[in-house]
C-alpha cells in the first residue's frame, strides 16, 4: 500500500491514490471495509486513456486473479480479471482458440475489458466483449462474492458490462472463445480517395468479413477529405498457411520510446508527413495478404510506451459514435477536426453492428471515429465541446474509456439509460463505495431528483 | 488542455481573479464556478456574464478577515464535486505608506487581510485538494513579495509573507497530487492601482490570466508576469540596500 500518482494512458489529469497491488479477495474485503468517502476502484493495466482507472484521494486496488482455465472441447474459458489479453491469447492459441473480441492492444486486462465493454474490428459481426460473456464472478460493496449471470441477475450483469468498474470488483469471468485453425489472418486492402469511397466500401463489404476497419488521413481536406486505407480480414484456414506451426504466436514489442520526449514532436507537419507516407505506401488494392495477429490487431504494441511520443503534456483520445443516418455529422466532424488542425496520426473509422444490453455500453449501430491529438493544441477544448453538443443532438455519444474532458451536462443525453444504471448501482452499492475520478467528474453516481 | 471543470475563486471581485476564470472558460461550456467574496451580491454582474458563457455559477460569502469561517466556505464550495482549481485572489493595497507610517492599526489590518487570511484559507484549500488527490491552488502574489520597497513596505511585507507561506505549502503538498502555483505579476493596471503611475514592465489581468492557464498545463510552481521580471529580480534582490532604497521604482 502506498500513495501513487496515477494517470490514464493519455498521461493527462494525474491524481494521487492509495494503491494496493496483488490483492486477494480477503484483503479486498478489508479494503472495502476501511474505505472512506473517496471510495475504492479496481485498476488493471491503466490503458483507458482518460481518468476512468484513477481514484484521487481514495483507494485503488489491483487484484491478483491470474488463472486461465481452458476447456478445449467446449471452447469455454474462465479467465481471472487481472489476466492480460496478451496472456490470454497465448493461452488460447495452442488449443485452436482465440479471444472473441480483440481491441487495438493486448496490454489490457480481462477486468478492464468488462468495465469498458471493449470492441474490436469485428463489432459489426460479433458485437462487443459483453456479448460473449457467460458469467461474472464479482465482489460487491458488501464484501459478498457472487456469480452474476445474464439470467439470474440481468440488471447487475448488464450494469457491470461497460459499467466502468463502478458496480463491484470483477474477479473472473467465463466466456466462449472463437475457434481458429491458425494464428494468421488473410487481409484484403483498399486505398480510398475520399470519405464517400471509404464509407460505401465499408457499408457494402462489411458483411463479407469478420474484421473490418478504415484508417483515415485526418489532415486531408477538400475533395480528399476522409481518404484512407480500408482493411478487411478473416482468420486464415490451415490450408492457406502452409506453415510449420499454424498456431504459433510470438509477438513482442520491438522498439521502445525513451522516457523524455520533447513536447511538440507530433505536430501538424510530422503527422501530415506520416499520413501522406502511410497513405501512399498502401496498395490501391491487394487481396489475401497473410498477416500475424500482432501485425493486424495490435500494431501499436510493437512500440512500447508509444504514448510518450506525445511529450509531457500528453495526448487526448476522442472516440465517438453517431447512429446510422447521421453520416452528415460524421463528415462535419472530420471536416471540423481537419480544419482545426487536430493532427491525429491514428484516426480510425469503423461501422458498428448491434448493441448489447449493457446500460452504459458504448457501441450501437452506427459509425465510430477515433482520433488522438496532443493536448496542447489551441482551441481543442472548444472544438471538442462543440462536437459533444452535436453528438447529443443526433443521438451519438463519446466512449467513456477514452474520456478525460466530457462535461457532466452531456452524460445523460449520450447515455439515455444512465438513470436505470444508477438505480442498479444504488441497489448493490448504496454507500457509493465504488468511485473513480471519472465517476466524480461526470457525476455518474449522482442521485437524481426522482430517486431521492 | 487541462480538464478544468470546477473552479473556486476566493476574492470573487478581484479583476485578476475574474480574468483567470474567463480564460479558463474560453470557448468551453459546462464549467462550474464558485465566486466567494465579502459581499456575494457584488459578484452578480460577473456571475451573469459567466452564465452567459455557459457556466453554472454559485456565489458565497467569504471574509478573508474571519479565519474561523474559511473551513465552511471551502467545504461548501467542494460539496458539489472536486475542485480542479482554487484561486486566492483577494488583496488590499491599504492607505499610502506615508499614512500607514502613522497608523499601525490600519497597517496591521492590511497584513491581516493579505497574509493571515491567505494562511487560513490556503490551509483549508490545501486540505480539500489533498483529500481529492489532485487540483491546483493558484495564489496571486506580487513582485512586491520578492523585495519590499520603502514606498509600500507594509503591503510588500504582507505579500512577502503570503508568498513565503505558499512556497512552503507547495512543498508540503509534494506527492499528494495537489499543487500550488504562485503567480508573481509586476505592476498591474486595475482598480486597485487606479491613479498610480504604471511602472516599467507593468502587465494586465488578461496577460496574467493567459500565463496562469498556460502554467496550469505544465509543472511550473512560480510564474512571473511578464517573464522578464524573473531575470530582473534575480539581480535586484541582491542589490546592496543602499542602492535598492534609492532606486526610482
Amino acid at each position: 500500500m502506498s500513495l501513487s500518482r496515477l494517470t490514464g494512458w493519455g498521461r493527462t489529469a494525474p491524481s494521487v491514490a492509495e494503491v494496493t497491488v496483488d490483492v486477494d479477495p480477503q484483503s479486498l474485503r478489508a479494503v472495502l471495509g476501511e474505505a472512506d468517502a473517496r471510495g475504492v476502484l479496481a485498476r488493471g493495466l491503466g490503458r483507458s486513456y482518460g481518468d476512468a482507472a484513477q481514484n484521487g484521494g481514495g483507494r485503488v486496488v489491483c487484484v491478483a486473479e491470474h488463472t486461465v482455465d481452458v476447456d478445449a472441447v467446449s471452447g469455454v474459458v474462465r479467465a481471472g480479471a487481472s489476466v492480460s489479453f496478451d496472456e490470454l491469447i497465448s493461452a488460447l492459441l495452442p488449443h485452436g482458440l482465440f479471444v472473441p473480441v480483440s481491441p487495438g492492444t493486448r496490454r489490457i486486462t480481462v477486468g478492464g475489458a468488462i468495465a469498458a465493454d471493449i470492441h474490436g474490428k469485428n463489432h459489426h459481426a460479433d458485437g462487443s466483449w459483453g456479448a460473449h460473456l457467460l458469467d461474472l464472478e464479482m465482489m460487491l460493496a458488501s464484501g459478498e462474492i457472487r456469480i452474476v449471470t445474464p439470467l439470474a441477475d440481468p440488471e447487475l450483469f448488464w450494469a457491470t458490462i461497460g459499467g466502468m468498474g463502478l458496480t463491484g470488483v470483477v474477479l473472473s469471468c467465463r466466456f466462449r472463445a472463437l475457434r481458429v485453425e491458425t494464428s494468421r489472418v488473410l487481409v484484403d486492402t483498399w486505398r480510398t480517395n475520399d470519405l464517400d469511397g471509404t464509407m460505401s466500401l465499408m457499408a457494402e463489404r462489411d458483411a463479407d468479413y469478420r474484421y473490418t476497419v478504415a484508417w483515415i488521413d485526418s489532415l486531408a481536406t477538400g475533395g480528399r477529405l476522409g481518404r484512407g486505407v480500408v482493411t478487411m480480414a478473416d482468420h486464415a484456414p490451415a490450408s492457406a498457411v502452409p506453415d510449420v506451426s499454424p498456431l504459433g504466436f510470438s509477438d513482442r514489442a520491438r522498439i521502445g520510446v525513451p522516457r523524455l520526449v520533447p513536447s511538440g514532436l507530433l505536430n501538424g507537419l510530422t503527422v501530415r508527413a506520416f499520413n501522406e507516407l502511410w497513405y501512399r505506401k498502401s496498395p490501391v488494392q491487394r487481396t489475401a495478404e497473410v498477416q500475424g495477429i500482432g501485425e493486424f490487431f495490435h500494431p501499436l504494441d510493437m512500440i512500447r510506451d508509444w504514448n510518450r511520443l506525445y511529450g509531457r503534456q500528453g495526448m487526448l483520445q476522442y472516440q465517438f459514435v453517431v447512429p446510422l443516418g447521421a453520416e452528415g455529422t460524421l463528415r462535419a466532424a472530420i471536416e471540423g477536426l481537419a480544419r482545426g488542425g487536430a493532427a491525429s496520426f491514428l484516426t480510425v473509422l469503423k461501422r458498428f453492428g448491434s448493441a448489447n444490453d449493457g446500460y452504459l455500453s458504448f457501441p450501437f449501430p452506427g459509425w465510430t471515429l477515433t482520433l488522438d491529438v496532443p493536448t496542447g493544441l489551441s482551441g481543442l477544448s472548444a472544438l471538442l465541446d462543440g462536437l459533444d453538443r452535436t453528438l447529443v443532438e443526433v443521438g451519438g455519444r463519446v466512449y467513456l474509456a477514452k474520456d478525460s474532458r466530457l462535461s457532466p451536462d452531456h452524460l445523460a443525453g449520450m447515455y439515455p439509460r444512465l438513470e436505470q444504471w444508477r438505480a442498479v448501482c444504488e441497489r448493490v452499492d448504496p454507500d457509493h463505495r465504488f468511485q473513480s475520478d471519472l465517476s466524480r467528474r461526470l457525476g455518474m453516481r449522482r442521485r437524481s431528483a426522482a430517486s431521492t | 488542455m487541462g480538464n478544468v471543470q470546477r473552479v473556486l475563486l476566493l476574492g470573487g471581485t478581484s479583476e485578476i481573479g475574474q480574468a483567470i476564470v474567463r480564460a479558463l472558460l474560453q470557448g468551453r461550456s459546462g464549467v462550474h464556478v464558485v465566486l466567494a467574496s465579502r459581499n456575494p451580491d457584488s459578484c452578480g454582474a460577473f456571475a451573469s456574464e459567466l452564465r452567459g458563457r455557459g457556466a453554472s455559477v454559485e456565489c458565497l460569502a467569504f471574509d478573508a478577515d474571519d479565519p474561523g469561517s474559511h473551513r465552511g466556505v471551502v467545504d461548501l464550495a467542494a460539496a458539489g464535486g472536486d475542485l480542479d482549481v482554487i484561486i486566492t485572489a483577494w488583496g488590499v493595497l491599504g492607505a499610502p505608506q506615508c499614512a500607514l507610517d502613522a497608523d499601525p492599526v490600519s497597517a496591521s489590518a492590511v497584513v491581516q487581510t493579505n497574509f493571515a487570511g491567505v494562511v487560513s484559507a490556503g490551509l483549508e484549500a490545501a486540505r480539500v485538494l489533498r483529500q481529492q488527490g489532485h487540483g491546483t491552488l493558484v495564489h496571486l502574489s506580487s513582485v512586491a513579495a520578492e523585495r519590499t520597497r520603502r514606498a509600500n513596505f507594509v503591503y510588500g511585507s504582507s505579500k512577502a509573507g503570503s508568498d513565503a507561506f505558499m512556497q512552503g505549502l507547495a512543498d508540503s503538498l509534494v506527492g499528494s497530487g495537489a499543487r500550488v502555483l504562485v503567480m508573481r505579476p509586476g505592476f498591474v493596471s486595475t482598480k486597485m492601482t487606479a491613479g498610480m503611475k504604471p511602472h516599467p514592465f507593468s502587465t494586465t489581468p488578461e496577460a496574467i490570466a493567459a500565463a496562469t492557464v498556460k502554467a496550469l498545463r505544465g509543472t511550473a510552481t512560480t510564474v512571473w508576469v511578464p517573464g522578464v521580471l524573473r531575470v530582473l529580480f534575480a539581480v535586484l534582490r541582491h542589490l546592496p540596500r543602499v542602492v535598492w532604497r534609492r532606486l526610482p521604482i
